[in-house]
């Protein structure tokens, strides 16, 4: 990829949408991320904030009929441009998902894996190290790196899945939910981590826990559905967190807020 | 409605509904209970029949006296005896065509003592009774056989012995074995699993990772799903225009140089087999890339997988204990299948060996099926002995495939 550095921002929507077939789910979104910094994606359900996120990595190309109009730039470089390889899109933006999903097999090889099919060729073992304890589970498996990552409890294995997105070195990680099936200590655990990571990585989460985005993130993009009887979302509000949650322009994102709504 | 209404039973009417739901369950449990009452039967009848058959009385007579031929009784004569008699009292044309077919020197002496009944003692056997006829009326048969063949000897015999697995195909029932049939179907089942299962995993993983919800790929679906339902003497005319005719210099060895066969050879059969197993593999096939959970592919697609590493590295591992489970059920229907074979021209008369893919070849079903239709008792039993032998053949080769298929099975 053409390098041409744009200081500040990571990533830049501009008037991006996304449709299912002749469905439009998300409409005419234009947000710049900040790097190294956690933007929050907030809304009730259904008004497309996982789909917005699963489109910065281009993990909608597996939706059958699901297209993108508009532009996503990385780099100054459109991420659906004709000449980008959606692998190489997934290759620089990590994805952790909702559920903890390891591989069925060994903590190490789930972090060795995907550093090997991308053409790793430094010490393996470093970088399970290194990985490990950057999402803080190092000193927790060390000793039990040969196990299967389905013996880890659910805290444990989400974090590994973060591990194994940082070992290939992305520029951003995506989080879809990633606290929604833990428990409030490991859920503590992953929003520390978070705090760490973002010395490094972009971080770009999408939440239904209001509390964990006024917690984490630096900015907040509140999503909903465009207008009344509509069925498409879109971004009614982005900007600092603190003034989403304290001094919000939008009506409905002060009444969302505030749990008078959603 | 008013909520504070009360508009259900109570009390005494309350248990009266109440028993009368469980007598209804009660009911449709017996009936459950009853359907599987009537399988277990029909399999315990299935059994049985074919237990009847392959034990029992028989009553035999000796057509020459072995007291002509040697003075000690023939169990206990060494080989060299026993060739001494054949060299003796077979014609020098009898004789050197059996040492044509495999150096008399060299054979076995149960080998040598079997050419001693049938060639020269010649063993005629004259009825043989069920098992159970064998045990709850054996007064009645021995009066029936002292009466009907009075110079007959009476013998409780079992048909399935270990001679009956190694000897080759025989005219006289006493002397034939299922040999040549166990290595025909081994030789059949094994090329069609190497034929199916890669090609009908690889379309498996097609439909299920590659193609996409088109009008064209529902009538693929559709129409493998059908293939899986034609009956499979179809597949025997296919087999047999395609494999025996059209594919004859291929399957007949022509272009590799073998001269004296047709097309009428084991890989013909292997092949028409493997097309015929190959819906199934494909169906199970894609019910078990299915079941490989959608967050594996996603979690491999999320770090920079391709489709590609996604399918050979997570989605393959984890649905292989299921393709193998297609594969148990391709072996247990290929094994079984008589039709196609008929068609594709098995032999029914073949002393040989199978040595190769092109050999002419017969397989159990048609040896059983040959046997039951000729009109000597004997050849019932040995029939039903060779169907006891394609059963235990058919749960050997399932049980391997389950040990298999659990080595491989992965938690999630």
């Amino acid at each position: 990829m053409q390098i041409n550095e744009t200081p500040q921002y990571s990533i830049e929507t501009k008037d991006l949408s996304i449709f299912y077939g002749t469905f439009k789910a998300v409409s005419n979104v234009s947000m710049l991320i900040e790097k190294q910094k956690v933007t929050a994606i907030i809304g009730p359900s259904g008004c497309g904030k996982s789909t917005l996120l699963r489109s910065i990595n281009r993990m909608n190309d597996f939706v059958p009929n699901c297209h993108v109009t508009g532009e996503l730039l990385m780099r100054g470089q459109n991420l659906y441009g004709s000449n980008i390889d959606p692998v190489e899109v997934r290759r620089s933006i990590g994805m952790v998902f909702q559920k903890p999903n390891p591989f069925p097999k060994s903590i190490y090889e789930n972090i060795a894996w995907g550093a090997r099919i991308n053409g790793f060729k430094g010490n393996m073992d470093e970088l399970v190290e290194q990985s490990l304890r950057s999402a803080a589970l190092w000193e927790e498996v060390k000793d039990v790196l040969k196990k299967s990552a389905y013996e880890l409890s659910g805290g444990q294995q989400q974090r590994l899945c973060i591990a194994r997105t940082i070992a290939i070195q992305p520029d951003i990680i995506l989080m879809d939910e990633p606290a929604s099936a833990l428990d409030p200590i490991s859920t503590l655990r992953i929003e520390e981590l978070m705090q760490e990571l973002k010395k490094n990585y972009t971080i770009i989460i999408v939440t239904h826990n209001m509390q964990q985005a006024a917690r984490v993130s630096d900015y907040t993009a509140m999503m909903m559905l465009d207008k009344e009887g509509s069925r498409s979302g879109t971004v009614i509000e982005f900007s600092e967190t603190k003034k989403i949650f304290t001094n919000p322009k939008d009506k409905r994102t002060e009444d969302y807020v505030t749990g008078r709504f959603g | 409605m008013n909520p504070t209404d009360n508009h259900y039973p109570e009390g005494q009417s309350f248990r009266n509904s109440l028993n009368s739901r469980y007598r209804v369950a009660s009911i449709w449990q017996a009936l459950f209970f009853s359907a599987l009452l009537i399988a277990m039967l029909s399999l315990a009848a299935l059994l049985y029949n074919v237990v009847d058959g392959a034990f029992g009385y028989v009553a035999y007579e000796y057509k020459n006296d072995p007291a002509e031929f040697s003075a000690k009784p023939l169990d206990d004569l060494n080989k060299q005896e026993l060739l001494d008699i054949l060299k003796a009292n077979l014609s020098d044309g009898a004789y050197n065509k059996l040492n044509n077919e495999q150096a008399m020197e060299k054979r076995s002496k149960s080998d040598l003592y079997t050419l001693v009944l049938e060639r020269l003692i010649q063993i005629d056997t004259k009825q043989t009774w069920s098992m159970t006829a064998s045990i709850f009326d054996a007064n009645e048969v021995k009066a029936e056989a002292a009466k009907k063949y009075p110079e007959a000897k009476l013998e409780f015999r079992s048909w399935l012995t270990p001679i009956f697995l190694t000897t080759p195909m025989s005219s006289k029932a006493e002397f034939a074995g299922v040999r040549t049939a166990i290595l025909g179907s081994l030789w059949m089942v094994g090329i069609a699993i190497l034929f199916a299962l890669p090609i009908g995993t690889g379309a498996a993983i097609y439909l299920q990772e590659y193609a996409t919800k088109n009008f064209l790929n529902r009538i693929i679906q559709t129409n493998i799903n059908n293939l899986a339902g034609v009956p499979s003497i179809v597949y025997g005319m296919l087999g047999l225009a395609i494999f025996v005719r059209a594919l004859e210099p291929f399957t007949s060895g022509s272009i590799f140089g073998i001269t004296d066969s047709n097309g009428r050879t084991i890989l013909s059969a292997g092949l028409t087999m493997g097309i015929l197993v190959l819906p199934l593999i494909i169906i199970n096939g894609q019910e078990a890339i299915k079941a490989v959970p959608d967050s594996l592919r996603q979690a491999a697609y999320g770090i920079g997988a391709t489709r590609w590493q996604t399918i050979w590295h997570h989605v393959l591992p984890n649905a292989l204990p299921g393709i193998l489970t297609g594969s148990i059920l391709a072996v247990s229907r290929a094994i079984g299948e008589t039709a196609p074979l008929i068609v594709v021209g098995a032999s029914t008369f073949i002393s040989l060996d199978p040595e190769g893919p092109f050999s002419k070849f017969t397989a159990l079903p048609i040896q059983i099926y040959q046997w039951t239709t000729r009109a000597q008792t004997e050849f019932h039993s040995i029939a039903a002995s060779a169907i006891i032998v394609l059963l235990v053949l058919l749960l050997t080769l399932n049980a391997a495939a389950v040990i298999i298929r659990n080595r491989v099975q992965r938690k999630y």
